[in-house]
């Protein structure tokens, strides 16, 4: 069990590139903490640098108030699961369990009943004596998962560890991991490109960007109070609509029509970028209020609920696509116009230039 | 048209197989019908075999085949070994020098090297000796050695050592109990082909020995003598040669599925 403290870490590369600027984060002991972000963002180097596989460049990691920026890996106590399961092809489950205790030099048969312990937590004992070739995706991943949590380390780091299991299992996965987890109580580093991995596992999520932490917080935080741009685009699905806007005294002028907002555009700058998430919009045959009216696109319909975009063409400055989330007893057709209400006091209001949220 | 590729394929065997046939009918000729220009012996004999063992000189050949081989072998294959899984995993300064350098000595012409390799060898004293032959030998294998461990050990992912560092292992622990075993394969083949390299060279072998102290089996052929000054010793040529290509033939035989795959893995990700 451990607290790990990433104080002002970063990371650069000889070529000159940084992969990685100035993170500072806590992760408290016993706490599930997701990097979540697109490709290249950096979570990866960030979890490398924890685990000692990749050097810091600067800044200092501690582990229970230690630092351990020079320590090698196998002087950190923190065990890893690798996205490709990484498997010793040539030793059997048992063995692939065993080998961080053997090379520990635990006695035998302490090392023997750790491993039937893991593999009864795992249900893996009836597969004790195969091959990792000879085990199906979701097998291995439980055998990457059993040698990690068999050492009883100070933390766990994973990475991306269920993005090469199809989509059922991944969701199977996904409870037993935060199952596993909540039991053990020890503390977790999880990387993920998935914001739904990462809205239902962490206790805190934060978001990266060209190696830059652009939020640290709950799911529901960054849900609700996206500090960005890019967190508002990233979390949530489908994505929140962005809408250019100008202000005027009145509202703001969007492509979906003059929204309303009180006595707010004072403060504002002259254009804005208008956010709305998709379920907050409804069909006005079903709730009444504030709206705009425009063509259905398409329908996708998803038994619990309707997405229904909009296209939008209005001269030549501004043209954009709105998606809706509906509830599937909304009547909407492709092809023909559609009234859809949203509530002008949920929206969330972007600057164009940086990004920032100015709600 | 597959009985045509049939014909060619049977024709392409025979022509290159021919020689050999010769040969191994030559070393069953008794010497009185040597010359008879007849594929099948007429007069079956295994004196040339008997005879070519009563050799000492040809049996202390054998050994020094046998050893200045395997030793040459063995340190090319500890020193190629570590130098292909630098070359597959680090990124230093000079590594592509490195692996030119390498492919240089590969395709060098080693006639080149005879007179100075003779000059230098005389002036250290190790003319005539078994280092002086392991040390050229390991100069050849081990660009052979670099090559085709390096394309074993890109194979194998990286993943696999960073599980390893994480598990607790150091660098050589990783590198000993992760990699070589799923390298074994390849160091088998390579082992093989290095050996082998060895145990054809000619060259070396006739040019830096002068007595059966260091002479190679291949080197102590060319010095077999009749037992007479009249008499042609084709026929224990023969049976030496035969002898000689035996190992070989087993090597290949028992490892052919690897040595192809080592060769071909070689040629496309080298």
């Amino acid at each position: 069990m451990a607290e790990i403290v990433l104080d002002g870490v970063s990371k650069r590369f000889p070529d000159g590139t940084t992969a990685v600027h100035d993170i500072n984060l806590t992760i408290a002991d016993r706490e599930f903490v997701i990097l979540v972000g697109p490709s290249g963002c950096g979570k990866s180097t960030t979890l490398n640098m924890i685990a000692g596989l990749e050097e810091i460049t600067s800044g200092e990691l501690r582990i229970d108030g230690e630092r351990v920026n020079e320590r090698a890996p196998r002087d950190r106590d923190i065990a890893m699961v690798f996205q490709s399961y990484a498997l010793y092809p040539h030793m059997t489950v048992r063995e692939n369990m065993a080998f961080p205790l053997t090379l520990a030099k635990m006695p035998k048969p302490e090392i023997a009943a750790k491993v039937h312990h893991t593999a009864d937590l795992l249900d893996l004992t009836p597969l004790l004596d195969r091959k990792p070739a000879n085990l199906s995706g979701g097998q291995r991943q439980r055998v990457a998962m059993g040698r990690a949590i068999v050492r009883d380390p100070k933390a766990f780091l994973m990475d991306e560890p269920l993005s090469n299991l199809d989509a059922k299992l991944r969701v199977q996965m996904r409870t037993s991991i935060s199952r596993l987890q909540k039991r053990l109580g020890t503390t977790t580093v999880y990387v993920t490109h998935d914001q739904t991995e990462a809205m239902t596992l962490g206790d805190r999520i934060v978001i990266m960007q060209s190696g830059v932490v652009q939020q640290v917080g709950t799911p529901q935080d960054l849900y609700d109070h996206p500090a960005n741009q890019f967190v508002a685009g990233f979390i949530g699905s489908p994505s929140m609509n962005f809408l250019p806007a100008e202000v005027h005294p009145d509202g703001l002028h969007t492509i979906i029509g003059t929204i309303p907002c009180g006595s707010r555009p004072r403060l504002l700058p002259r254009e804005v970028i208008v956010g709305i998430r998709p379920e907050l919009f409804q069909d006005t045959r079903i709730r009444h209020g504030a709206s705009f009216t425009g063509t259905v696109d398409i329908v996708e319909s998803m038994g619990a609920e309707k997405l229904a975009y909009f296209t939008f063409e209005s001269g030549a400055t501004f043209t954009g696509e709105v998606v809706a989330r509906l509830d599937p007893k909304s009547p909407v057709r492709e092809g023909e116009l559609a009234t859809i209400w949203y509530d002008p006091a949920a929206l969330h209001i972007f600057d164009p230039t940086s990004g920032a949220n100015l709600t | 048209m597959k009985l045509r590729w049939g014909f060619i394929d049977v024709l392409v065997v025979l022509y290159a197989l021919i020689p050999v046939l010769w040969i191994v009918s030559l070393s069953f000729k008794d010497p009185s019908t040597i010359t008879d220009g007849s594929l099948l012996p007429t007069k079956w004999t295994l004196n040339n075999y008997t005879g070519i063992f009563r050799n000492d000189d040809f049996i202390r050949g054998l050994i020094n085949s046998i050893g200045i081989g395997l030793i040459a072998t063995f340190v090319a294959m500890v020193f190629g070994t570590m130098a292909a899984y630098a070359i597959a995993r680090l990124t230093f300064p000079g590594k592509r020098l490195l692996i030119g350098f390498s492919l240089l000595i590969a395709m060098f012409p080693q006639i080149s090297l005879v007179t100075p390799l003779f000059q230098i060898e005389r002036t250290l004293g190790l003319f005539n000796t078994w280092p002086g032959l392991i040390l050229p030998y390991i100069t050849f294998a081990l660009p052979l050695t670099i090559y085709t461990l390096s394309a074993f050990f890109k194979e194998i992912p990286t993943e696999l050592e960073r599980a390893a560092t994480m598990d607790g292992a150091t660098p050589f622990q990783a590198f000993w109990k992760v990699i070589v075993p799923l390298a074994v394969p390849g160091m088998v083949t390579t082992a093989i082909l290095a050996f082998i390299f060895c145990w054809n060279d000619f060259l070396f072998a006739i040019s830096l020995t002068s007595s059966s102290a260091a002479r190679t089996a291949p080197a102590t052929i060319s010095f077999f003598t009749g037992s007479s000054q009249f008499e042609d010793p084709t026929g224990s040529i023969a049976a030496a040669a035969v002898v000689i290509t035996i190992p070989i033939v087993i090597f290949v035989l028992f490892f052919q599925r690897r040595i192809v795959a080592g060769l071909t893995s070689g040629a496309v990700k080298g």
